[in-house]
């Protein structure tokens, strides 16, 4: 269980640092208002999942002290959400491909036969949503846009497409949470995630790669490298001054 | 003894930090209170990463302690999850006289001039709960409430 709600909560919050990297750094002040919205539910909702998961663990640790104090190869979030932002296409798009998950995930997770997670999921799958119609907007937008954007978002999506098969390979845990009725099989989301993004890559005249080979690892705690360089900037306050305190 | 009725009367006083013409109560976020053993405040959170969630937190324990309340205890309380149907229907004038538009079904109309040729700008507003639109009449920019 424990480590279930690490892979919800790392997720949510390797993604909400990620996206909120882009601060003051956006194309247009809509889009930057936009994102800083979207990094605070991920770190809010980061908030509610380690805080059960420190709950659940029994060991005095908050959600800070989880987010804060552990080193990358305790992580249990996506290779996805550790990628790299580099330009604002390829941040969409993985912004995209995750909602598109995400929400899947959630629903799921609204039915779950543990009332806390269900709550949780109750509680973030409103704002999942949201997220969701805009990435789903602006994948349109962008990949049936120009020549050059075209071009960006297919390239994005190439660059990305090996991460996606992570979402929904299934593993011991993820057996035992199925039979416990407290989340299905990731493996079980797959159909409707691939429907609904056939849908939107039609939409936005973008071509699905073929090859579905997938990386996988960041579940079980084996990270790129880019999730320590994340970790040694998003950490370094309470490591450098532990238990500091606005 | 201080009443539950007080303790609400006391919470209607308290104005939203980010939206200050609306109060804690007529926002919806004020869940439960409870004298039964010490005064317990139960808040739900709008957006679960909004930050004026430990600002609501902090002002409630300072309006029950100014009124002599000691140490209240404040949960947070995510289920059922938020929703603008919680917002008090005479806050939707407030927050329209305040220019912005109330959380409604379909396309929002402008708080200025009432029309409803309204476009959005952007999804997201200048707090979690809000959208921006702008108008096609009057051509003031606005927020929006997210109907949620
Ligand atoms: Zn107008």
């Amino acid at each position: 269980m424990f480590e279930f709600l690490l892979r919800m909560g790392d997720t949510t919050l390797v993604l909400g640092h990620r996206v909120s990297e882009w601060c003051g750094h956006s194309p247009v002040l809509e889009e930057d208002i936009a994102l800083a919205n979207i990094a605070l539910d991920m770190i809010g909702q980061t908030r509610m999942w380690l805080g059960l998961a420190g709950e659940v663990e029994g060991q005095g640790r908050d959600a800070d002290a989880l987010a804060f104090r552990r080193d990358a190869w305790d992580f249990r979030n996506l290779l996805l959400v550790e990628r790299p932002n580099r330009d604002f296409g390829h941040t969409l798009m993985r912004q995209f491909l995750f909602d598109l998950w995400h929400h899947e995930r959630l629903s799921d997770l609204c039915l779950s036969e543990d009332d806390r997670v269900a709550g949780i999921a109750a509680k973030c799958v409103k704002e999942a949503d949201y997220h969701l119609e805009r990435s789903k907007d602006l994948i349109i937008r962008l990949g049936d846009g120009s020549a050059e954007s075209h071009q960006k978002m297919q390239a994005a999506l190439e660059a990305l497409w090996p991460y996606v098969g992570e979402m929904f390979s299934d593993d011991t845990l993820d057996s035992e949470m199925s039979e416990a009725g407290i989340a299905p099989l990731p493996s079980s989301q797959r159909p409707r995630f691939d429907k609904a993004l056939n849908t939107t890559l039609a939409l936005a005249t973008l071509t699905r790669p073929e090859n579905d080979f997938a990386q996988l690892g960041g579940r079980s705690g084996t990270h790129t490298e880019d999730l320590g360089h994340m970790l040694a900037t998003m950490q370094f306050l309470q490591r450098a001054y532990p238990d500091a305190r606005w | 003894m201080v009443t539950e009725a007080q303790i609400w009367a006391w919470l209607g006083e308290v104005p939203d930090p980010e939206i200050p013409v609306l109060s804690l109560v007529e926002l919806g976020v004020i869940r439960q209170v409870d004298v039964g053993q010490g005064v317990l405040v139960k808040i739900t959170p709008t957006y679960s990463g909004c930050p004026a969630t430990s600002v609501i937190k902090l002002d409630i324990e300072a309006k029950l302690r100014e009124n002599g309340v000691e140490n209240p205890r404040l949960e947070t309380q995510i289920s059922p999850p938020w929703t603008t149907d919680w917002i008090k229907p005479e806050a939707h004038e407030k927050l329209r006289a305040y220019g912005i538009a109330p959380p409604i079904a379909g396309q929002p109309h402008c708080p200025l001039c009432n029309s409803s040729n309204t476009t959005l700008i952007s999804p997201f507003g200048s707090t979690p709960c809000k959208s921006h639109y702008k108008c096609g009449d009057c051509l003031e920019p606005f927020d929006a409430f997210k109907c949620h």
